[in-house]
């Protein structure tokens, strides 16, 4: 087993002359949560799409596996079917009932057989409580329905990493908890993600790492407990303080 | 009403004459809007792709189609190409040609727009699970984009059909020319033979062309039930 799962390495990136990150740097090894956090606009968002080549980037390194990435088309096309990701708008596919939606990456990407792919599946809707739901249309569902066959439509191919990008913000709140929850338990199983979220009560419980983002450079990376109770700057103290009522 | 006009459409065989010409124009529409379609649905997905040099050739493309009139066109095909490329086709061939062209041009325009309408949202939920570019406009942007460009495919379909009604320009042997003989060799007996000759030609496109505009628009409707529903 490899020693860090994802490296990143003076990470850079820029629309236009606006630069959005800056020299990022940090690690994650693997099993392990991390949770990203910042005031809205500070490049989180845009950060965790650079990990899976959504987004391009002008400078840095990035590894996988200590393997470095390329960042060609080609390899994050294969790297994609290892680095799962969750989007805040759930993103479904619209045409495709929720069976079909979680069984277009095993069958057409990994080329799977159906037998297969089909009881991999059924499980996991078990597990997320949606087993009856198999043949309805994303349409026919809730927000926290469709979240949790998001993850499902992720995690049916195997990822060896997760990424979570505020999954919970379009979500009314108490369709909240059932996602969360899923989280929780992929997290008890040594899952490695990474989590954009807002949810503080949520993310003191899940950190294992916390990165602490502002104006697209990292200013903290601490340990779970210690970030919560006793942060190293003061913006972040300012930022904890104004999330708690 | 010994001498009426309506027997000039049964005189001879003038009828089976009409209607063979009828089935050229409706051959020549057939093969064409099939060809045409599917070269323009390539057409469409390549104009959504990043490449700029591909964009503007497939943009000029498409403005040169759409701005030269089809009788032009016609004209370009059926006397440039044997003259300056000494290549020789039969009318019904270079017709069929300029319609192919001619449809996947404005097709091209239909799905692109179909396909950019498509949430960005989407595309990135498709990369996410690590579809290929030919899978994700196979699984996802067509068939969300498909509802969307039936009825004006189906518009350009009524326009294409309507258009064969030019070939006779090209002295393809369609119905209006077919037409324009029988009442020109009926002169003498009956007068106002252009009157039932047309009449019945404007019956048949009527035919033809009035199914599919009300299709269109039933589709169009339904569309518009769904997004409100």
């Amino acid at each position: 087993m490899v020693d860090t799962l994802l490296k990143v390495e003076h990470l850079n990136k820029a629309y236009g002359t606006k630069q959005v990150l800056h020299d990022i740097n940090f690690s994650v090894t693997p099993g392990s949560v991390t949770v990203l956090l910042g005031p809205s606009g500070s490049g989180k968002s845009t950060l965790i799409r650079c990990l899976n080549g959504l987004e391009e980037f002008q400078s840095g390194q990035l590894s996988f596996e200590d393997q470095p990435i390329k960042p060609t088309p080609k390899t994050w096309q294969q790297l994609r079917q290892k680095i799962g990701m969750v989007f805040q708008s759930y993103d479904l596919f619209p045409n495709l009932t929720v069976i079909d939606n979680i069984l277009l990456g095993p069958l057409k990407v990994q080329k799977r057989s159906k037998t297969e792919a089909l009881k991999q599946a059924t499980q996991l809707l078990k597990e997320v409580d949606l087993t009856d739901y198999a043949d309805a249309f994303p349409r026919q569902l809730s927000g926290g329905q469709k979240q949790r066959i998001a993850i499902v439509r992720a995690l049916a191919l195997n990822p060896e990493f997760m990424l979570f990008d505020e999954v919970t913000a379009s979500l009314d709140p108490e369709m909240v908890r059932g996602v969360l929850e899923v989280m929780l338990n992929l997290a008890k199983r040594k899952m490695t993600m990474l989590v954009v979220t807002h949810e503080m009560n949520f993310a003191q419980q899940i950190a294992d790492n916390v990165l602490f983002l502002e104006d697209g450079a990292i200013l903290e990376q601490t340990p779970g407990k210690q970030f919560f109770t006793q942060p190293q700057t003061d913006r972040a103290r300012e930022f904890l303080d104004s999330m708690a009522f | 009403m010994a001498h009426s006009g309506i027997n000039i459409l049964f005189e001879g065989r003038n009828l089976t004459r009409l209607l063979g010409g009828l089935w050229i124009s409706a051959k020549i529409a057939f093969i064409a809007i099939v060809l045409g379609i599917l070269l323009g649905i390539i057409l469409g997905m390549l104009r959504t792709l990043k490449n700029p040099l591909l964009r503007v050739i497939l943009r000029l493309y498409l403005e040169f189609f759409r701005i030269v009139p089809t009788v032009v066109l016609l004209f370009l095909f059926y006397y440039i190409l044997p003259q300056n490329f000494h290549i020789n086709l039969n009318a019904e061939v270079v017709a069929t040609l300029v319609f192919t062209l001619w449809v996947a041009a404005e097709m091209s325009d239909i799905v692109r727009s179909g396909l950019i309408s498509v949430p960005r949202h989407q595309v990135d939920a498709g990369k996410a699970i690590g579809l290929t570019t030919p899978q994700l406009y196979r699984y996802v942007l067509l068939p969300q984009s498909i509802q969307l460009m039936i009825p004006a495919t189906i518009n350009l379909t009524t326009r294409v059909i309507k258009t064969t009604s030019l070939l006779l320009l090209i002295s393809v042997m369609d119905v209006i020319n077919v037409g324009q003989q029988i009442i020109e060799a009926n002169n003498q007996h009956y007068q106002n033979g252009a009157f039932w000759i047309y009449g019945f030609i404007f019956i048949l496109y009527f035919i033809l062309c009035y199914p599919l505009s009300v299709w269109a628009r039933y589709i169009e409707r339904k569309e518009k039930l769904r997004n409100n529903g």
